[in-house]
């Protein structure tokens, strides 16, 4: 457990203290990074274990949707891919759960946090995906909000979680690709094929840019970790560059984003957009999206039902350990 | 800070991907599993998904032994001041081809 000295009042130790925070903050200043073993702000260290947890988490809950699909996905190939792709989302989960590690956290309690529901994750997860055009969506939409927020990331100023994130957006960019081409194939499909497509872009659209978090001014937490280069760009400033991403993107589509408001402001060089609706963001978030309690009833009973496997391997080392011990 | 640190249910390993012949191992990442033969499969599929590797190590990270990081500047500082170990410091013979 990394040492964090209680507040002190031995003038001596608070010189200490304000040069350590000082060494710190040049750091911070001169780009560099902070690394596991150098000292750091208690609330450095806490912002960054809650949002690399969460993220994290948002990976091992975000294999479920996917998950659901492998069976049904409608040819070997796309099945192949979706468990290619759900296998990088558990990757994804642990090199994250790994880089938290390195902070003092354990594994364990991260799992606790998250299965007795202290912990949250994306809420973009929270919704259902129930036809196979989602699966489109959920690859050219929420992976593509995912990369616009992630990007950045790989310049954290934590050591560890950058590098976790380079590998990440490595292994991302497929995710969106083959996305697109689900919906690609369909928009080329039938009437009804499109239909379905453009039904589900409808409903992920707006979800999909709440995943940026809330307005800037409603998200003090995202100028602290701006200031600690935690974050690079700030919630409003990734939205926007998301949306003038896709607007051409839906034009090779030819699907129709579900917004009345969005247009090209040529005085702003960004395409204007629509009001979202925060309050169904902040409802989600407490609890009352669509799958909330599905997603983590079931990721509870992944944990249990895996119990007595963790627990065989671990006796199972134990026992071979002993008997080499006793041979040698 | 609990004051009596949980067992985690696997130790932590530490793993080292040789991405080529030619080159060396270089640290991948960390991973738990039971046993070294268990995490040698679990950092294969971790840490080599897309071929990034043709050999793994792993190591248990608490049999790591490393430098101390507050007394870093101190343990690193006899390089520093010498120059003369850099072909660079060497500025009299830098038109002189081939040296």
């Amino acid at each position: 457990m990394p040492a964090e000295d209680p507040p002190t009042a031995d003038p001596a130790a608070a010189a200490a203290e304000a040069a350590r925070l000082a060494a710190f903050d040049a750091l911070i200043a001169d780009d560099k990074r902070i690394e596991p073993t150098d000292w750091m702000p208690p609330a450095y260290r806490k912002a960054l274990v809650r949002q690399m947890s969460q993220h994290a988490h948002s990976e091992i809950i975000g294999m479920q949707p996917e998950g659901n699909w492998i069976t049904r996905a409608p040819s070997l190939k796309r099945k192949a891919i979706l468990m290619a792709k759900v296998q990088d989302e558990a990757g994804h989960g642990l090199y994250l759960y790994s880089a938290a590690e390195t902070l003092g956290t354990t594994r364990d309690e991260m799992l606790d946090a998250l299965h007795s529901g202290k912990a949250k994750y994306s809420s973009i997860f929270n919704y259902l995906a129930p036809s196979w055009a989602d699966m489109g969506s959920i690859g050219w939409l929420v992976d593509g909000a995912a990369i616009a927020n992630q990007v950045p990331l790989c310049r954290a100023s934590y050591g560890p979680y950058g590098r976790a994130m380079v590998r990440i957006c490595k292994e991302e960019s497929f995710h969106q690709r083959q996305g697109f081409e689900i919906l690609l194939a369909l928009m080329n499909g039938t009437d009804e094929q499109r239909a379905m497509a453009q039904e589900s872009v409808n409903r992920w659209y707006a979800p999909a840019l709440m995943m940026f978090g809330p307005p800037d001014a409603e998200s003090p937490n995202s100028r602290q970790s701006m200031a600690w280069k935690i974050k690079r760009f700030s919630n409003d400033e990734l939205r926007q560059r998301f949306v003038d991403m896709i607007v051409p993107q839906a034009e090779i589509l030819g699907i129709t984003l579900p917004d009345p408001d969005l247009r090209w402001n040529s005085e702003r060089g960004h395409h204007d957009f629509g009001e979202l609706d925060w309050a169904e963001f902040q409802d989600v978030l407490h609890g009352n999206g669509q799958a909330n309690s599905l997603r983590l009833a079931k990721r509870r009973a992944a944990h249990a039902e895996g119990e007595w496997v963790r627990e065989a391997a671990r006796a199972y080392a134990e026992r071979t350990a002993t008997s080499e011990r006793m041979a040698s | 800070m609990t004051a009596e640190p949980r067992r985690e249910t696997w130790p932590l390993w530490e793993v080292f991907v040789r991405s080529s012949r030619g080159l060396s191992h270089v640290h991948a990442g960390s991973l738990h599993a039971p046993d070294a033969e268990l995490a040698v499969r679990n950092a294969r599929d971790l840490y080599t998904r897309r071929s990034e590797g043709v050999s793994i190590w792993v190591v248990p990270a608490a049999a790591i032994t490393a430098s101390d990081p507050d007394a870093k500047d101190a343990w690193f500082e006899s390089p520093r001041g010498k120059d003369f170990r850099h072909a660079t410091y060497y500025t009299a013979s830098q038109a002189v081809p081939h040296l």
